[in-house]
């Protein structure tokens, strides 16, 4: 054992230097960070380590669209389609298209229109892009056939929501032009946003949670039909608006949408635009209907009302609705990124201001300075020379774990520095383990050279051993936990990983280089 | 210069005859853990029960409790639960569930907000819904489990099967023996809590594997020894050893506990009791059930033969001299 290859000293040299290196760019500071990576060539940037939203500050939401939204929408739409295709296929019902939480039923009396039409009915909800059915058909006998959406249907249109809503919110939330946002899929109906570093959470909840779901209708007359208007709120007035069911333009159809301010009263308004099917719709409605009030509806809640004073075929057009300048900067955000697929709900929500996440760093760098000076001078009590190595290879130790953590472009949690100031406490057992035996070995009357020998081989089993054991525990903990208890199971996996290499490998080099150099006649512990 | 040592020298302590008496002892402890946590229980923080935490800060001068406290009454939100801690200014607000899923969770939080918003900042705020802590209850349950499941897999196939049995046993007690600390304490028990019950099984094991180790070595040495006496010459032999790494992390632990401030307390606090018990346990209760399962006779030369196949992989070699 006290005899080492010359390449494996020079290895394990150069791997502690490039864990220090490593470690430099997370301790000098923002700005020093920044004037060495404009000296540096690229390459080489300096990384630093990243920090999990309890140390930086931040905002931690999980949403999870509303399954009963997505359905209710998909029923509303087999409505539409099935009404589509009795229109166009001639078929006679009687009584109307009747609703049900999970579908429609309709009843066609002629046999013979039922035979024709059933193989289009099973194409109303494609399960998927390649086809198939989407939908249960049944004959409850007497013409009356009963349509039910499939649960394949719903988890394929729920999967595909969460994809949508995810491009959605990446659009809304860069809008708000935070830094490095992380939005991302959770499972089969969640998206989880991480924000970092942000004071106001209410806006970004408005901007997120919003369905912003646009639409330009007309209002209707006082006389007309109560089956054709829909009542809505006023966002800007008390009382409800009979509005046409019919929607002229949607909120699809915008290409751009900017804040401003009106020219003749100065009030916040959200200018847009709309691409040519919008423009052209739009042009014709407004042509037709002068002198009509319109109703620019957000998620069924009327913005406003103005008149029709002309025909407005230029493309473009006007919001206002009494904002503030926030209120049209954000409308202007949503109506960029356009509308959700469904409604969103808050399921979990974390946040951190930037106050707590500070102290949370100072008290984690506190607690770790003097968890490793009480452990130093400890070692160094125990065992003098013996601690120094020691203490050298727990120095090493902390780098190459905080090395890795930079390395796997894991995140920093208090967990995680908890994790850390553990494994100082855990990193020295190794040592004693092997010392203790060296003590062990030598009382019982071996020669120096043999109870080394003997101390770094029959402690070693005892070392992976105990490691493993510490090791799968880390292992579930990071497949089970989430988020900081996560950057705990880093640590600590991180932590038993490099112990091995320092406590074993490089203390052995140590000693052995001591016993070449020092000449010892007896052992100092 | 003197060297600092925790155990004096070549110790002969009788552990194993202290058996009778850890014991009977350490099972009253347990059933005593069982009894409150059915009792009594655990502080579950909202992870678990769901519901809200916040931290606020005053922006001058004192939090005003009282008024914080009598906001319950305003908003309708049931029972408020509201502390201070740390400096004079800060104050932590905590409530349960809010009927109506998790929209009602949000409402909640908005009111609260307005209400303190000028003259507050929220440093924290966490909202568990329903569904969420339900899935944390049994994410944490499921960690449990399988972490002791894993280690038993690996225990057994290390080691002889009573090496196993008593390392569950010494497990099982410690961990018991946590539960009923945070039933006594009533350290609110979250997600951290978890990991750091399991970081004790991890220790409890770590603890118990070096002790086994050596117990294993010295049945292949001495070949004819009694058993309570060969596991007495083992932990003895361990002995600075343990003492010494149980005072390293401890030491550390102290700083998290100290410095650490107040969001992993509750962690260091666990932590530095299952060091405690763990070491107890490695030393009193897991070695004992190695007499009591009949480790020697079992047909001795059958499992020492066992032993010495196994333990030439490792690298462990007989003595040549003692």
């Amino acid at each position: 054992m006290m005899r080492f290859a010359p390449w494996k000293i020079t290895l394990t040299l150069a791997a502690t230097l490039i864990a220090f290196m490593i470690c430099i760019p997370s301790m000098i500071g923002a700005q020093n960070r920044a004037a060495l990576a404009s000296v540096l060539p690229s390459w080489l940037q300096p990384e630093s380590i990243v920090l999990g939203l309890d140390l930086q500050g931040g905002a931690h939401l999980l949403y999870e669209v509303d399954r009963a939204d997505v359905i209710r929408s998909m029923v509303g739409n087999l409505r539409d389609d099935l009404r589509r295709l009795l229109r166009e296929e001639k078929v006679g019902i009687s009584g109307g298209i009747g609703i049900n939480a999970r579908g429609v039923q309709v009843r066609i009396p002629e046999a013979s229109d039922r035979a024709r039409i059933m193989s289009k009915l099973s194409t109303l909800v494609p399960l998927s892009t390649a086809g198939g059915s989407g939908v249960d058909i049944s004959d409850a006998g007497d013409g009356l056939l009963k349509l039910t959406i499939t649960d394949a249907a719903i988890d394929n249109k729920v999967k595909r929501a969460v994809e949508q809503t995810i491009e959605v919110l990446n659009r809304r939330v860069n809008g708000l032009g935070t830094t490095e946002p992380n939005i991302q899929r959770q499972g089969n109906d969640r998206v989880l946003v991480e924000v970092p570093g942000l004071q106001d959470t209410n806006r970004l909840k408005e901007i997120v949670g919003t369905t912003a779901k646009l639409e330009f209708r007309l209002v209707g007359d006082p006389g007309a039909n109560p089956g054709d208007v829909d009542m809505l709120e006023q966002t800007d007035q008390p009382g409800k608006l009979p509005v046409e069911k019919q929607v002229m333009v949607q909120g699809e159809d915008l290409t751009d949408a900017t804040p401003g301010f009106d020219s003749r009263n100065g009030e916040p308004v959200v200018n847009f635009r709309f691409n040519i099917r919008g423009g052209q719709q739009f042009g014709q409605v407004t042509s037709a209907n002068v002198g009509r009030p319109f109703a620019i509806v957000l998620d069924n809640k009327v913005i406003s009302a103005p008149r029709i004073l002309g025909p407005i075929t230029g493309g473009s057009g006007q919001i206002s609705g009494r904002f503030s300048v926030e209120q049209a900067n954000n409308l202007a955000i949503l109506l960029r990124a356009g509308a959700l697929p469904a409604k969103l709900t808050i399921v979990e929500e974390r946040t951190v201001g930037p106050g707590l996440g500070q102290d949370s760093i100072e008290a984690g760098k506190k607690a770790a300075y003097v968890a490793a000076a009480l452990v130093v001078s400890y070692m160094l009590l125990t065992y003098g020379t013996f601690g120094v190595f020691a203490n050298i290879a727990l120095l090493i130790h902390i780098s190459m774990i905080f090395a890795a953590l930079v390395l796997l472009r894991a995140t920093l949690t208090l967990p995680g520095i908890a994790g850390i100031v553990l494994t100082i406490g855990m990193a020295v057992d190794s040592n004693v383990l092997i010392y203790e035996r060296i003590r062990e070995e030598s009382h019982a009357g071996r020669s120096i050279i043999s109870a080394l020998d003997a101390g770094f081989n029959r402690a070693f089993a005892t070392i992976v051993d105990s490691n493993v054991t510490m090791f799968v525990v880390a292992a579930i903990l990071y497949f089970l936990g989430a988020g900081p208890v996560r950057g705990f199971a880093v640590s600590l996996a991180l932590g038993i990983l490099t112990t091995i290499v320092t406590a074993v490998t490089m203390t052995r080099m140590m000693i052995a280089l001591w016993y070449r150099y020092a000449r010892p006649t007896k052992l100092p512990i | 210069m003197k060297l600092l040592r925790l155990a004096p020298e070549n110790t002969k302590f009788p552990f194993m005859r202290f058996r009778r008496v850890s014991y009977p002892f350490s099972a009253v402890l347990s059933i005593l853990s069982v009894v409150l946590f059915l009792t009594v229980g655990m502080n579950f923080g909202i992870d678990f029960s769901g519901g809200t935490l916040m931290e606020v800060q005053a922006r001058s001068g004192a939090a005003d409790l009282a008024y914080i406290r009598d906001l319950s009454d305003h908003l309708g939100l049931g029972d408020l639960e509201v502390q201070g801690f740390g400096s004079p200014a800060d104050a932590s607000i905590r409530f349960g569930m809010q009927p109506g899923g998790d929209q009602a969770q949000q409402v909640a939080v908005a009111k609260i907000k307005q209400v303190l918003g000028d003259s507050y900042d929220f440093r924290r705020v966490e909202v568990v819904g329903p569904r969420v802590s339900g899935e944390l209850v049994q994410s944490g349950t499921l960690g449990v489990v399988l972490s002791i499941l894993a280690v038993l897999a690996y225990l057994w196939f290390r080691f002889e099967w009573q090496f196993a049995i008593g390392a569950i046993i010494a497990t099982m007690h410690d961990l018991l023996l946590t539960v009923g600390f945070f039933s006594i304490t009533q350290l609110e028990f979250n997600t951290t809590s978890i990991a750091a019950i399991l970081t004790i099984v991890g220790y409890s094991l770590n603890e118990t594997v070096v002790v086994l180790d050596r117990i294993r070595e010295m049945m292949r040495k001495y070949k004819k020894m009694p058993t309570d006496q060969l596991i007495d010459m083992s932990v003895n032999a361990v002995l600075p050893r343990t003492l010494m790494t149980a005072t390293t992390v401890f030491l550390a632990l102290l700083s998290l506990v100290v410095f650490g401030g107040q969001v992993i307390r509750s962690f260091s606090l666990a932590m530095m009791w299952g060091i405690f018990v763990a070491t107890y346990s490695s030393i009193f209760i897991c070695s004992p059930t190695l007499i009591y399962l009949g480790l020697r006779n079992e047909s001795r030369a059958v499992a020492a033969d066992e032993v010495t196949a196994r333990g030439g992989k490792t690298g462990a070699k007989p003595l040549s001299s003692a």
